[in-house]
């Protein structure tokens, strides 16, 4: 790259060319492309790269917008949990306020006798190196660690469930719109209406007022929990197939109420695409049904839906709180539930933190998979759509 | 989508949303509709039998439920159709005098973020600038974190003591997706003839968002609204489920808290006070998914098979 230093004929002259090894590889780069083709492809390049760096300032804008959030939720609102804390620590052991305050401290990660902008810049650097403060119901345990412990059951559980649904779902959507009226198609409509129409801590409800205590097919209270007693967690297939039969209930909820909804917003997709002229043209050059269906319906319907799997996927996060607390299983929507009502603060904060973080993170992938497969997306977003 | 629904042949049905001027309004066209697709009809006879119930139901039998703890969880009989609860109260009188808060809460929440939607993304749509990027950015932060997590939250802070507060802090949480999807309909009415024409009139932007654009969004923004209807029932009852909100008062949400806590699936006697409240949830939101499903079939013939 520092070789060519002189472009024919570039505007400028000497001055530029001297100046010009200080801006970086980048620029350089594009300067010395010669006028033909390779504009194009780096300006495209270019924009590809702004999109990247666009939609990563905005997910890092949420996730501090959301963090500056909890902090003046716990420090500013009127019954302040730190006050409540500080006061009761006083009032219920006798404790001095430096004392009281020096936990308050160690709990929310923020000193309360300093300056608020002093505050919230301790607070801020501490949640950059993860420090997200103490747990109050568990003394001694940070609230990372506690979230490090429960989250990884509820993104295996969520995120499996979620993959099967879609897969499951997609194809049933695609066989209802190839055979609109036929027997599949009326029943996934109707099943699938019926089960969407069940708030899914209801059909948890129901999966163990039927299944487990009326008929008894399922032996609902050895499914507790996330991994039975003495069970090792280890790569083999005891634990898998352990971990596996404690999810298949949370996971059987979320399959259920979420499948028909793919299923039709799939078929829907693919009968407008089979309208499409493409496909006609295709179908008159006599190409073969299984190429038609697989290189120009699919992936035609399935590219509008992608944005959607990571909205749902932030709804199955909400929803874990509802079903993991009925099912006991330990993810990270029964921590909240239990932190909650122990009012421990502070891992409710990292919990909703974390939460966001990860609804971002998979907005994140959504977007850059989006803009993988449909270059309008990456050249035609005018930053604000 | 709704397939018990025979293909309507009225050649009507196959246009496009009409603009204001079409003679019959929209909204009643849309019912007559609904009531030909039998998909729909179900639907609409659902929410309006349990609404009847929920409003009527407590002016016949009152609204306070006399218990006599010493006959807890009997058997359902004449006397009493569904049994009693665990405090020897009537189920069945529970479930009636149950809805209100519900069907409250469920329809004030969605009122509420209909009307902050509709404002604020029609307003948003129309001027853009600086204000329409404002709140695509708050829109981007409200709707990345997920709405239950974040009402838990705020249940933990504060203290949802009345219905009336929980509808309005549902309500004031959810209005974002509906908001960028009425700004994006927006962007594109303003672009018509009759935005221009009302321009050049000069009759002032409040009448030319709120008399010319927004009008021509009804039936969506009907739609919109018991779409926010079905989400806010989802929640409230969510949270009363969890002990989320105070457990004061009755619904249906607090009495299937109260069966899980008390173990009700445990005693065959006391099924009915578990499966009732589900089921008449089952059936609320069932039958408003049905009707947005039909309407959205008859404004948007594309959805439609063939």
């Amino acid at each position: 790259m520092s070789t060519d230093i002189s472009v024919p004929g570039s505007p400028g002259g000497p001055e530029r060319s001297a100046t010009r090894d200080a801006p970086g590889v980048h620029g350089d780069h594009e300067r010395t492309a010669p006028q033909g083709r390779r504009p194009r492809a780096s300006l495209r390049h270019r924009i590809y790269h702004s999109f990247l760096l666009r939609r990563l300032l905005r997910s890092v804008f949420v996730i501090w917008v959301v963090a500056t959030g909890v902090f003046l939720m716990v420090r500013l609102l009127p019954g302040n949990p730190v006050d409540v804390y500080i006061n009761q620590q006083i009032a219920l052991y006798g404790k001095s306020y430096e004392q009281a305050a020096a936990e308050a401290q160690n709990y929310f990660r923020f000193d309360p006798s300093t300056p608020i902008w002093r505050q919230y810049l301790d607070y801020l650097l501490g949640l950059l190196r993860g420090d997200m403060g103490t747990s109050i119901a568990t003394p001694g345990v940070t609230v990372t660690e506690k979230i490090a412990q429960y989250l990884p059951w509820t993104l295996y559980s969520v995120g499996l469930a979620l993959l099967i649904s879609i897969t499951v779902g997609l194809l049933l959507g695609m066989i209802m719109a190839y055979r609109r009226g036929g027997v599949i198609d009326h029943a996934v409509s109707i099943i699938g209406s019926g089960l969407h129409a069940i708030p899914n801590y209801l059909l948890a409800i129901l999966i163990v007022v039927v299944g487990a205590v009326q008929l008894g097919v399922i032996d609902y209270t050895r499914m507790r929990g996330n991994v039975s007693p003495g069970v090792e967690p280890e790569l083999s297939f005891r634990f898998l197939s352990d971990i596996g039969y404690h999810a298949t209930l949370p996971m059987l909820t979320y399959i259920l109420t979420t499948v028909g909804t793919w299923a039709l917003i799939m078929k829907a997709s693919t009968t407008q695409v089979l309208g499409e002229d493409y496909v006609t043209v295709a179908r008159a050059r006599g190409l073969k049904d299984a190429r038609i269906q697989g290189n120009y319906v699919g992936r035609n319907a399935l590219l509008p839906l992608i944005a959607q799997i990571a909205t749902q996927a932030g709804f199955i996060v909400g929803g874990a709180i509802f079903v993991e607390q009925t099912f006991s299983y330990e993810g990270v929507g029964l921590l909240l539930f239990e932190s909650i009502n122990s009012r421990d603060y502070p891992t409710i904060q990292g919990v909703l933190l974390v939460v966001t973080i990860t609804v971002v993170l998979a907005n994140l992938a959504a977007d850059l998979v989006n803009a993988a497969l449909d270059p309008r997306i990456r050249l035609g977003e005018g930053g604000a759509a | 989508m709704t397939t018990t629904s025979p293909p309507v042949t009225d050649p009507e049905a196959g246009l496009p949303a009409p603009s204001a001027s079409a003679g019959v309004s929209p909204l009643r066209r849309l019912l007559s509709e609904l009531t030909r697709s039998t998909a729909g009809f179900i639907g609409l006879l659902l929410v309006l039998a349990i609404l009847a119930v929920s409003l009527i139901g407590p002016l016949i039998m009152g609204t306070s439920v006399p218990g006599d703890p010493a006959r807890a969880w009997e058997a359902p009989s004449s006397a009493h159709w569904l049994g009693l609860e665990g405090g020897g109260k009537d189920t069945l009188h529970l479930l009636v005098t149950g809805g209100r808060t519900v069907l409250m809460v469920g329809f004030l929440a969605a009122a509420i973020t209909t009307v902050i939607a509709v404002a604020i993304g029609s307003l948003a749509g129309y001027f853009g600038g600086r204000f329409d990027a404002l709140m695509l950015q708050l829109t981007d932060v409200v709707m990345t974190i997920p709405q239950i997590v974040l009402l838990a939250v705020v249940g933990a802070f504060y203290k949802l003591d009345s219905p009336t507060l929980l509808a309005v802090i549902i309500g004031t949480l959810s209005w974002p997706v509906l908001m960028r999807s009425i700004r994006a309909q927006v962007l594109s009415l303003k672009e018509r003839e009759f935005v221009e024409a009302a321009q050049l009139l000069d009759v002032g932007w409040v009448r030319i968002v709120f008399g010319e654009i927004v009008p021509n969004m009804a039936s969506y923004i009907l739609i919109n609204f018991i779409i926010a209807v079905t989400n806010a029932i989802y929640a409230m009852v969510g949270l009363y489920l969890l002990g989320l909100a105070p457990q004061r008062g009755n619904n249906w949400g607090i009495m299937i808290n109260d069966a899980w806590t008390k173990g009700a699936m445990f005693n065959p006697d006391a099924m009915p006070y578990i499966i009732a409240p589900v089921t008449m949830i089952v059936l609320l939101q069932l039958g408003l998914i049905l009707l947005t499903r039909t309407l959205e079939e008859i404004l948007n013939p594309r959805l439609r098979d063939r």
